[in-house]
């Protein structure tokens, strides 16, 4: 190849700023699924005995379970059976005692996604767990957590190191059979976060996770508990971004959060993932299961999620509001472009006395972008003065695009009030000659006018993780008018 | 300035402006008046560069240059600036990052150092002051919620702020009480300056009441087909438009 065509594949390369793939020996299970493999999984992490025995009730509920088919998307079938369930970095298997013992390929990886450690370390002060494939790799601020109580490790090292609040809380706020993903999550993830924060403390640092899906054909399970004890707070930040593929991942995470009383958890995700080509060929199927309990009174839920990646989102972060005067609150960005789809919102079950729930959900759709709100509202008759608000607005870019708003409204008790609002605008010819004839590029009032639209989200995030949010919202629409 | 020459635009296939000529020099404030329908709002569209009015033939030369080859923000940032008859909502957007963004987008075209925060912060707090509006606006999304007045206030506050050197009005009076009318005629006065033209049009000749013209013209069915001094507003005021339209039907 000449110097002229290698520029030229490099330029083609840069469509997908993240899309490259680390080079690393992996440990890899063949494709398939049956209890063979959960069981290599099992024995792989030298899980304790309940382990196995949970994993594969899951895996025989999975069996007789069902694909979801009520969703506003289309895409092919997926075969379960040619994904592998396990895939670890190789030089992780002894286990890194610091960063030093990192591969030194993976931290270039993390660099080349602008998510320096060394310098996270210093300049945010945020604890970073990366999940790697499927093995954590790297955990920083261990030393400093753990003076305050706080215990934040994969879901691995909590099973060894703390089997009792694993065994305790695991599969209490999303059951093995929740649904068809959760059940199959359930048997075969491979790894995840774990975050516990003891009674009356406030988590001294933000906590983050990113995910990288990274190996060939391997479809990403990842586990994450969250438990905040009374009067407790946590602010947990989740930010993936993924390598260019050709075939389509399949992803299926699993997030649990627990808040007893007085507890607060604070849960703000940024996804990126690669959302595939101008077809949606190799982008990633996001099948993910998010929900919190406020178990206790007065305890405080909030789900904040940036979503611009991903060929097809199917995500609805809930709350269990079972505490009397317990908060939960959904504020939400979706993006759907080129072929992208998402089905994404919330559920908010209101249980407990003068529970009071938000929900304010942002759907930008663009070019051929399919983009749906599906949430559910249900006052329960023990729900006395319940509140929800609900907020649902969409902004179309172009005129090939699709706006979908389905609101599931359930109201048992008499006393409680529901609100729904909904707004559907254009990014009208008007707003962007306004701001050309002041001088903006066409991008940059797009730019303008869309975070705009996002505002009320985007202050909900931490300071770092919003102008993260909304460079990666300029990328995502670039060239989307015109 | 600015040259107009045998310009013929419309929209959608229908030609509204037919052959019109207007030359402005610096400095001057010319008005243009009509009755509805004659091309007024399709003028002001033209000269900011709105695509859906399309030029059929004649030009337009501004500062020497073929102001029809530029794209809209091209024009701004040689100095052209519009008042909007209606001004458009931005919700979610904070009105003083707009005008931050704007006046620097301007600056960098211009190949001027952008203003950084504290230093436009001080010049768009002296230009309340120059125009007597209040603070409250700045926190506010751009023109979301906006009373009419408000509305217009702010379009004065942006002009002053980039200060081009054409100014076009588009019927900057309609809908304004006569006191929002004072106030928006004083921004633009205190906006005269020997270097900047302005082109006003309107409707109604009370706003040549407060903003004094240098000229005043009737554009009727797409073209001038009367100029004169201030005087001639008040004559039509006096006898309307369907004098002049009598008048040249005659000729």
């Amino acid at each position: 190849m000449d110097a002229a065509e290698k520029h030229l594949e490099e330029l083609a390369r840069t469509g997908y700023t993240a899309g490259f793939v680390t080079d690393i020996e992996a440990d890899t299970v063949p494709p398939g699924l049956d209890e063979s493999v959960i069981r290599f999984i099992s024995a792989k992490k030298k899980e304790p005995a309940f382990m196995l025995e949970w994993r594969l009730q899951a895996y025989h509920k999975w069996l007789r379970m069902e694909v979801p088919d009520w969703a506003h998307l289309n895409y092919p079938k997926i075969d379960y059976q040619a994904i592998s369930y396990y895939s670890a970095p190789k030089s992780a298997a002894d286990g890194p005692k610091s960063l030093d013992e990192v591969d030194p390929e993976l931290l270039r990886t993390y660099e080349k996604l602008g998510i320096p450690v060394e310098e996270q370390k210093v300049l945010a002060g945020v604890a970073v767990d990366m999940v790697f494939d499927s093995v954590s790799v790297a955990t920083t601020f261990r030393k400093q957590l753990a003076e305050a109580g706080v215990i934040f490790c994969s879901i691995s090292e909590a099973m060894h190191d703390y089997p009792e609040l694993v065994q305790k809380y695991l599969g209490t706020v999303v059951p093995q059979a929740d649904n068809y993903f959760a059940a199959l999550n359930s048997a075969v993830f491979t790894d995840g976060t774990f975050v516990y924060i003891p009674e009356g403390v406030r988590c001294p640092m933000e906590l983050s996770t990113y995910f990288r899906i990274n190996e060939r054909n391997t479809g990403q399970f990842e586990r994450t508990l969250i438990i905040a004890d009374k009067g407790s707070y946590v602010s947990y930040l989740e930010g993936c971004t993924a390598p260019q593929r050709d075939e389509n991942q399949l992803h299926a995470a699993v997030v649990e959060l627990v808040a007893l009383e007085d507890a607060r958890i604070k849960y703000s995700t940024v996804q990126n993932w690669y959302p595939g080509d101008e077809n949606g060929k190799g982008g990633i199927y996001n099948f993910v299961t998010k929900r919190g309990v406020c178990q206790g009174d007065r305890s405080h839920i909030s789900w904040t999620q940036v979503e611009t990646g991903s060929a097809i989102t199917w995500k609805y972060p809930s709350c269990i509001l079972r505490g009397d005067d317990s908060v939960g609150e959904f504020y939400s960005v979706a993006v759907a472009r080129a072929a992208q789809q998402a089905d994404t919102g919330t559920k908010m079950y209101h249980l407990g006395k003068n529970t009071r729930s938000t929900i304010v959900s942002k759907g930008i759709s663009a070019d051929r972008g399919q983009n749906t709100y599906r949430g559910l509202v249900r006052m329960n008759r023990g729900a006395e003065n319940g509140r929800n608000h609900t907020q649902c607005d969409s902004l179309l870019i172009g005129d090939r695009c699709g706006a979908h708003t389905f609101p599931y409204i359930e109201v048992i008790n008499p006393t409680a009030k529901v609100e729904h609002e909904a707004t559907t605008s254009r990014i009208g010819e008007d707003q962007l000659f306004y701001c050309r004839q002041r001088g903006l590029s066409e991008e940059d009032a797009v730019s303008m006018i869309v975070n705009g639209f996002c505002k009320e989200v985007f202050n909900e995030l931490p300071m770092e993780f919003a102008v993260e949010a909304r460079k990666l919202l300029e990328i995502s629409l670039e060239g989307a008018v015109g | 300035m600015l040259s107009i020459n045998h310009l013929h635009a419309g929209i959608n296939g229908e030609e509204i402006l037919k052959g019109l000529n207007l030359e402005i020099g610096a400095g001057e404030v010319h008005a243009i008046m009509g009755p509805n329908g004659a091309g007024k709002s399709t003028l002001s569209k033209v000269l900011a560069g709105r695509e859906e009015y399309v030029v059929t033939e004649g030009s337009v030369r501004f500062l020497g240059q073929d102001l029809l080859a530029l794209e809209p923000e091209e024009r701004a940032h040689l100095g052209i600036f519009m008042a909007f008859q209606y001004p458009v909502e931005l919700p979610g957007v904070n009105n003083t990052y707009f005008l931050q963004t704007s006046l620097n987008a301007i600056r960098t075209a211009r190949g001027e150092e952008p203003l950084n925060s504290l230093n436009f912060m001080k010049q768009v707090r002296s230009k309340l002051r120059e125009l007597n509006m209040d603070e409250s606006l700045l926190r506010r999304s751009v023109n979301t919620g906006f009373s009419g007045g408000e509305m217009k206030r702010n379009e004065i506050l942006q002009m002053s702020l980039l200060e081009p050197k054409l100014a076009i009005l588009d019927e900057t009076d309609s809908g304004l009480d006569i006191d929002a009318l004072r106030i928006v005629a004083d921004g633009v006065n205190a906006l005269r300056s020997p270097e900047r033209s302005m082109l006003v049009i309107t409707h109604y000749q009370r706003l040549l009441d407060y903003i004094q013209p240098d000229y005043v013209h009737v554009l009727s069915n797409g073209r001038i087909i009367r100029s004169g001094d201030k005087s001639l507003a008040l004559e039509l005021e006096e006898k309307g438009y369907g004098w002049i339209k009598a008048q040249e039907a005659a000729a």
